[in-house]
């Protein structure tokens, strides 16, 4: 019976990362990393995918120990978990493409940093089991990678006028450069704010006014 | 949720098991960190190796072999990463003869150090070609310099030749404002991203000032380099 609840826990584990609960749109969480390297589609996507693997990984190993660790030395114990992957990330990506990696720069090295793992190790994976914990991650990453991607493409099209590294508008096509440049990522991302916001508050008032229709009738 | 456990909680700090999670933790992290140090060291040696090849190939273009050498004291040597020195490649033609020499640059752009690597032409004595390995100049403006094809155009044969004793370069390599370049030792700046092409100019002139007086007299040597022992695939 056990199993059975957990399994019909799992799907809004999964989605509440991609929707309700998105680490960039809705808890504004890891901008330092959104902003800076969502300036093509192709980084967005690495860097999601990164971050994502440190996301899963760490919190997996905090749920594993959540029951050994002391709650006075739990920081310092993610953070080295976090860190350990942070750096088994940086090697991979050197090993897979060193341009990729040029073009991440400091930002990989810096997940370390990114609240969004941190706070998911202490809010979530420190008192979850591991597959919950796991597939919450998955979907925490899904959305972060999500997000990352919508800034990425818009900014690439518009920046650079090509799609994943493929030109789409020609040679006569003039690249709106700021788009690339760092304001460009705060234009866009409050822009998808907006809609974003836009978006839910529309359906909540939806869900208010069919609810209030039952409650009539 | 945890405001209350500790609250409940002003117990004692549980030091052991602190130490003991924490030095478990950290050993655990060091076998893992160092496991993919090693599995990955290989295939990060080889991605680097195969940049650099190909960086050495767009500026010696119809090199087929290519050498890596060492300038230390005055003596020139096939490459050896245990030893110090100025680390230099030379290109060579199927027939083994010398076609030019790639050396790297570098100099403070706009936003970061700039590296590059550039190719020399002995027979003309000049600059042939320039490739940017690093940056991370302003996209859209000081990245031009990267890409730019009427600013790389400067670099089709940029004049390097030496004076007399040969001690130094007849002229200096200078960047000039865009539109002002009258000698092919001057380089035509990007209007708009005139400090990261100064910084090009100044890692060429920079590199080329120090490099190619050391080099004249090794010129034979390089010539004779046993290039098939470098046999790419």
């Amino acid at each position: 019976m056990k199993q059975k609840q957990d399994e019909t826990l799992t799907l809004n584990v999964f989605t509440e990362g991609l929707w309700r609960e998105n680490p960039v749109f809705v808890m504004l969480l890891g901008m330092c990393p959104v902003l800076a390297v969502s300036n093509t589609g192709f980084n967005a996507l690495a860097m999601g995918l990164a971050t994502t693997f440190v996301l899963v990984t760490s919190g997996a190993i905090v749920s594993l120990l959540r029951n050994i660790i002391p709650k006075q030395a739990r920081i310092a114990t993610y953070i080295i978990i976090i860190a350990t992957f942070v750096t088994i990330v940086d090697y991979l990506i050197q090993a897979i493409s060193l341009e990729l990696y040029n073009a991440l720069g400091a930002f990989i090295q810096l997940i370390v940093v990114n609240c969004i793992i941190l706070g998911r190790a202490e809010a979530y994976a420190s008192r979850q089991r591991l597959v919950k914990t796991v597939i919450n991650a998955l979907g925490m990453g899904a959305g972060f990678t999500l997000a990352l991607l919508c800034l990425g493409i818009v900014r690439e099209v518009l920046g650079a006028g090509s799609l994943f590294g493929i030109d789409l508008f020609g040679p006569r096509f003039e690249p709106w450069v700021i788009m690339i440049l760092p304001a460009g990522g705060f234009i866009v991302l409050s822009l998808l704010l907006l809609g974003f916001n836009w978006i839910n508050q529309r359906i909540s008032a939806r869900k208010e006014e069919t609810g209030t229709h039952h409650a009539a009738g | 949720m945890t405001n209350q456990n500790e609250e409940q909680s002003p117990q004692k700090t549980p030091t052991l098991p602190m130490i003991a999670v924490l030095g478990g933790v950290a050993m655990l992290s060091g076998f893992l960190v160092v496991l993919v140090f090693q599995l990955t060291k290989p295939y990060i040696a080889e991605n680097q190796r195969r940049a650099t090849q190909e960086a050495v190939s767009k500026v010696i273009p119809d090199a087929v072999v290519q050498k890596q050498f060492l300038i230390a004291d005055g003596e020139i040597s096939p490459f050896d990463k245990d030893k110090k020195g100025l680390s230099i490649f030379a290109g060579y033609d199927a027939g083994g003869a010398l076609l030019g020499i790639a050396a790297p640059a570098n100099a403070q752009g706009y936003a970061d150090m700039i590296t590059l690597l550039y190719g020399y032409d002995h027979t003309c004595e000049c600059i042939r070609g320039i490739r940017i390995l690093k940056m991370a100049e302003t996209p859209g403006l000081g990245d031009m310099i990267k890409l730019d094809p009427q600013f790389q155009k400067n670099f089709v044969r940029l004049d390097a030749s030496l004076n007399k004793e040969g001690s130094a370069l007849k002229n200096p390599i200078v960047t000039v404002k865009h539109g002002a370049k009258k000698n092919n030792w001057e380089i035509d700046a990007i209007s708009g991203a005139t400090i990261s092409s100064r910084a090009v100019g100044k890692a060429l002139n920079k590199s080329a000032q120090m490099l190619l007086p050391k080099l004249r007299p090794h010129l034979p040597t390089l010539r004779s380099g046993q290039p098939d022992l470098a046999k790419i695939k």
